[in-house]
């Protein structure tokens, strides 16, 4: 009988695939490449968290990051049918100094980050009464319990962010032919020539216009 | 890991029970296929396809012939990789669902296991101890949003398919059924969590064991009767949207797209990946509402005879898969801006007020 690492080899098999396709999602030229390559990026995630026992966790990075988040990202970018990035004059010739100086200070966060993480796992439930960690019950229950004031403005500030586009998406000037619908409907009876409420938009025409 | 005579012998059951549930979903497309076509025809005063076989019955098969033995054409101005990859991101997350698939309770009898651990002992020598097995693969704790999870991944195959096949009506195609998807996600599940708020779990074994027993005799415990109906409207309607069939099928409406997305697959292996893959989630979005609304494998004396589970369970699926061709055969296409409406505007407020409902029931009567 031999001991097979088999998690240690998971994880490993699982981590390569994050960080080759994280890199991809930089290399490439091709916008929809680099969103297919991060959508891998966040299935593998999924697969770390897995990895973890943090199995709600890893459902909701799949369902809420690869399955919504990244639609809307593919489908922005097929709508605007980019092709290829377009190779353009670097217009800020500074950034380029900029960019291996701010590198370097967030390779140095990492390690002095990196440097306190302990190795060894945190306690795990054992009262048994307890629901057990990762699972859907535990998280809910520190959601709304310990946590249950940052949840809360949380919500708030993605409602905020949801009217908020809304309100953007929304404000537009009439156009002219549904400015002359209006005046049809408001003038009560469908006409076959709508002679009154075209003179009434010349009004309004002239009225803007003065 | 040690390997131990047990654990091969668990590692063998699991194999055993993936690979009947890989079978079903391969021959769920082809009896279904048939299925429609023959029913459809009957309901349109058309005989059907009856050829191939006795009362056609193999015309799917001849189908599946001719998928794999046609000329399989890329189109030149198709982008390859993505073009090849398309129909592998369609199959794989779609059988990836079925392993949740909860067919029967936990530790049923396996009938004759004496006499099968007495074959395998004089056949190979290994002394195998079958008594009971759980009539799924597995029920794990998040069994629920694990089957979202993975049915959500299936957009990408309609986005890169309809992307990478470099053609307008291909194009147009992926776009409304990425925005239809993501549009009736939103109502789909919100109709799950009614029955979540009920049921208490996301293990999708322990909802159907919630719901087994009857109210005063007669009125089973399954969730569309005791306060979830609303919701299995709910979830009917936008489960039909987010499969993209009739009436819902503007992904691939014939008369303005030709064929949607899969306008440039010629009848090859790849179209009938994507075929299959449809048909794969349309029957695992049946297997949900059968878990969910109807109870699962309940059903008279399956106490008794716990085998019996499997056989009502999909029976109740089946009866989803035929109201999908039923539906075909009597509804006309919606127009793009009502489906989008109809989402947005009535089926999502409904979601939220069905929650509400639950969550009050749930806060009064538990």
């Amino acid at each position: 009988m031999f001991e097979l690492p088999i998690q240690q080899l998971i994880f490993l098999f699982v981590a390569a695939v994050a960080v080759f396709a994280a890199f991809n999602v930089i290399l490439q030229r091709n916008p929809i490449y680099s969103a297919l390559a991060l959508i891998i990026t966040m299935c593998a995630l999924a697969g770390t968290f897995l990895m973890l026992e943090a199995q709600f966790v890893a459902t909701m990075q799949v369902i809420v990051y690869a399955g919504a988040v990244m639609v809307l990202f593919v489908f922005v970018i097929m709508l605007l049918n980019v092709r290829t990035e377009e190779a353009r004059q670097d217009r800020v010739k500074y950034l380029k100094l900029v960019a291996p100086l701010l590198f370097i200070a967030l390779l140095g966060e990492v390690i002095f980050v990196a440097r306190s993480v302990t190795t060894t796992a945190p306690p795990l439930a054992t009262t048994g009464n307890e629901p057990a960690f990762g699972t859907v019950e535990s998280i809910g229950e520190a959601m709304f319990s310990s946590y249950l004031f940052p949840f809360e403005a949380t919500s708030v500030l993605i409602l905020m962010a949801m009217v908020g586009s809304l309100v953007l998406a929304r404000r537009r000037t009439m156009s002219e032919a549904e400015t002359l619908g209006k005046l049809i409907e408001e003038s009560g009876k469908p006409q076959l020539t709508p002679a009154e409420p075209v003179a009434k938009l010349e009004e309004k025409k002239e009225e803007i216009a003065a | 890991m040690p390997i131990d005579q047990q654990s091969i012998q668990f590692f063998v059951g699991i194999l055993l029970k993936i690979v009947i549930l890989f079978v079903i979903g391969l021959l769920s497309p082809v009896g279904m296929n048939w299925v429609e076509r023959r029913a459809l025809a009957f309901m349109q005063m058309r005989l059907g396809p009856n050829r191939t076989g006795p009362f056609g019955l193999l015309q799917s098969l001849a189908d599946g012939i001719k998928f794999a033995f046609k000329e399989d054409v890329v189109p030149l101005a198709a982008n390859k990789w993505l073009y090849i990859f398309a129909p592998v991101v369609a199959v794989v997350p779609a059988f990836m669902a079925t392993i949740v698939y909860p067919l029967g309770p936990k530790g049923v009898d396996i009938p004759f296991a004496a006499s099968i651990n007495s074959f395998v002992y004089s056949l190979t020598g290994i002394q195998l101890n079958l008594s009971t097995m759980d009539l799924h693969v597995t029920s794990f704790n998040v069994g629920l949003l694990y089957v979202l999870a993975v049915t959500s991944m299936g957009v990408y195959a309609i986005v890169m398919a309809g992307w990478a096949s470099n053609s307008k009506f291909s194009l147009l195609g992926g776009l409304r059924s990425s925005a239809q998807m993501v549009s009736y996600e939103l109502s789909l599940s919100l109709a799950l969590v009614g029955v979540l708020i009920q049921a208490g779990t996301v293990d999708l074994v322990k909802i159907v064991e919630m719901q087994q027993g009857t109210y005063f005799g007669f009125i089973p415990k399954w969730y569309v009767f005791v306060f979830q109906p609303l919701g299995f409207f709910i979830y009917l309607i936008s489960a039909i949207a987010e499969t993209n069939r009739t009436p819902f099928d503007l992904p691939e409406a014939e008369t303005e797209l030709v064929g949607g997305f899969h306008t440039e697959y010629s009848s090859s292996l790849k179209f009938a990946m994507l075929f299959m893959a449809e048909y794969v989630n349309m029957l695992t979005v049946s297997v949900l509402a059968t878990a969910l609304f109807l109870g699962g494998w309940s059903g008279p004396f399956v106490s008794q005879f716990p085998l019996l589970a499997p056989v009502y369970f999909l029976l109740k699926v089946t009866l989803f898969m035929f109201l999908y061709i039923w539906l075909r055969g009597t509804l006309p296409r919606l127009r793009y801006d009502q489906l989008m409406n109809f989402g947005w505007k009535f089926l999502l407020p409904v979601a939220l007020l069905n929650i509400f409902i639950s969550a009050t029931i749930a806060l009064f009567a538990y």
